[in-house]
């Protein structure tokens, strides 16, 4: 039996959206030019879909950090952390991050996907159940898979779904709750302070997964326990290097006197290589200009609403009220998701096309998000953009109808 | 509420009807996934709504274990008499 047969039902989409003339899967990047900017198709494109929030992807001082510990400390580390991989970079990101977070203790990982599996899998073991959101990231679900535990899913958002579970749950172990800051499709966030009461009321840990929210929320960029001044409330949190940091990797945090064994005990940790030293050098210096540079969150802000606003006024329907730099516009379908998408990128603006069942709720999805290095007109060409592509061909479909 | 294995069967099959875009004959070996041709996501929101109907938790885990429709009864069926008990 051909071990690839079980994926023929993704061949069958993929000659679907060709069909459709329609290359969706692996759009490369020729040439980056800025962290809003790329030539795709041999064409300038505004990119409105790399998660790069704080845009620092070319600040020099990232570059100069990086370029410095390539050149004085190697490519790589060829090992990890509990072998030969641990530099003294390493742990001077971790502290530096703790005290960026306000946390006791930090530990890195190679990814932020790494962090999700190694933290997950680190705290809750077969004898503990999870807790987690129904619309959580993948990553989340393969760490609460991979650690054992009994994975109970409550509906998304609602601490009453969450409650009434809890009430139920008789087993033994212990028990962690995981919400994300933002939710990466929608853009949404959790009522953290909803999920605090029921925390008062019922004996577990909480984790929030702060990939799309840290730089991006409260008065010190730590996320939406910062925002919601809940902080000494969350238990764990794990954020991601690749979005706000504009590097790669990942990390856990807490107070835990104890947490610093999860090093020894969770295998995304112990048996992959550590970050490359220029990985490591631009992370730590992320981290000092998002801390010298409040404003990009002021500029973050600005451009999220003047986007947010924008579509909603061309009359597109928006995923989430609440204005996030991720701005999801909901799509009827999906061939015409499909199309919609790749007429933008012709235009010029590269946005994600998100898919069942990578989306909530069979949603088919123009996924945005935005960028404090956007420019106001930026913003405004993308807003135009979807006006020609998207609003124009939702109502010619309304007036066919 | 009854909760015997044909109204459980009857209760599941209504719950399905929505993913049920072809309007095949839901019997007791359809099975959920394959038969209906529904995704992973889709299966877990339909789990939901079953554990909302009967006031029960379904690990995902256990989900794994379960193909068909019978087996799903049983397994509701197993938890209610249980809570019962």
């Amino acid at each position: 039996m051909d071990l690839l047969e079980k994926h023929k039902g993704l061949a069958e989409r993929h000659a679907l959206m060709q069909a459709l003339g329609v290359e969706t899967i692996g759009v490369t990047m020729e040439k980056i030019l800025s962290p809003t900017r790329a030539l795709i198709n041999g064409r300038e494109t505004i990119l409105a879909g790399t998660n790069n929030y704080m845009g620092i992807t070319f600040d020099p001082s990232c570059i100069e950090a990086g370029r410095r510990a390539l050149a004085e400390q190697g490519t790589g580390t060829t090992g990890s952390r509990i072998a030969n991989g641990t530099y003294a970079l390493h742990r001077e990101l971790e502290n530096e991050l703790s005290r960026f977070l306000n946390r006791d203790h930090v530990i890195t990982f190679s990814t932020g996907y790494q962090a999700n599996l190694g933290m997950l899998a680190g705290l809750a073991g077969p004898q503990d159940t999870i807790f987690l959101d129904a619309d959580s990231h993948a990553s989340i679900y393969d760490g609460c898979t991979l650690s054992g535990a009994r994975l109970i899913r409550f509906r998304h958002n609602s601490a009453a779904d969450l409650e009434k579970r809890l009430a139920r749950h008789d087993g033994e172990g212990g028990r962690l709750v995981v919400l994300e800051g933002i939710y990466s499709m929608f853009g949404d966030r959790p009522p953290l302070d909803e999920f605090v009461d029921v925390k008062r009321r019922h004996d577990f840990a909480l984790l929030v997964d702060e990939a799309h929210s840290t730089g991006v929320l409260g008065e010190h960029g730590r996320g939406l326990a910062d925002e919601a001044g809940l902080e000494d409330e969350v238990d764990f949190i794990i954020g991601t290097f690749s979005k706000s940091f504009g590097a790669i990797g990942g990390f856990g945090a807490s107070n835990h006197p104890d947490f610093e064994f999860i090093r020894y005990a969770t295998r995304a940790y112990m048996f992959t290589a550590s970050p490359s030293p220029a990985s490591i050098a631009t992370t730590l210096q992320a981290v000092r200009v998002l801390d010298a540079r409040p404003e990009l969150r002021d500029s973050l802000r600005r451009n999220s609403a003047r986007l947010h606003t924008g579509l909603r006024d061309i009359g597109l329907e928006l995923c989430c009220d609440e204005v996030s730099p991720v701005i999801a516009v909901r799509v009827r379908d999906e061939p015409s998701t499909v199309i919609m998408w790749d007429a933008l990128l012709k235009a010029g603006v590269y946005v994600n096309l998100a898919l069942p069942p990578g989306t909530p709720n069979n949603t088919c999805l123009l996924r945005c998000s935005v960028s404090a290095a956007h420019s106001e007109q930026d913003i405004d060409t993308i807003i135009s953009l979807f006006a020609k592509v998207v609003a124009g061909a939702a109502g010619d479909a309304a007036a066919s109808a | 509420m009854s909760a015997e294995p044909d109204d459980i069967f009857r209760d599941i099959c209504a719950l399905l009807q929505p993913l049920n875009k072809e309007g095949i004959e839901l019997t007791r070996e359809t099975r959920i996934s394959a038969d209906l041709n529904v995704d992973s996501m889709a299966i877990m929101d339909f789990i939901m709504e079953v554990e909302d109907r009967y006031d029960i938790d379904i690990p995902l885990n256990d989900l794994s274990d379960i193909y068909s429709i019978d087996q799903l009864v049983h397994y509701v069926h197993g938890l209610v008499s249980r809570k019962k008990a």
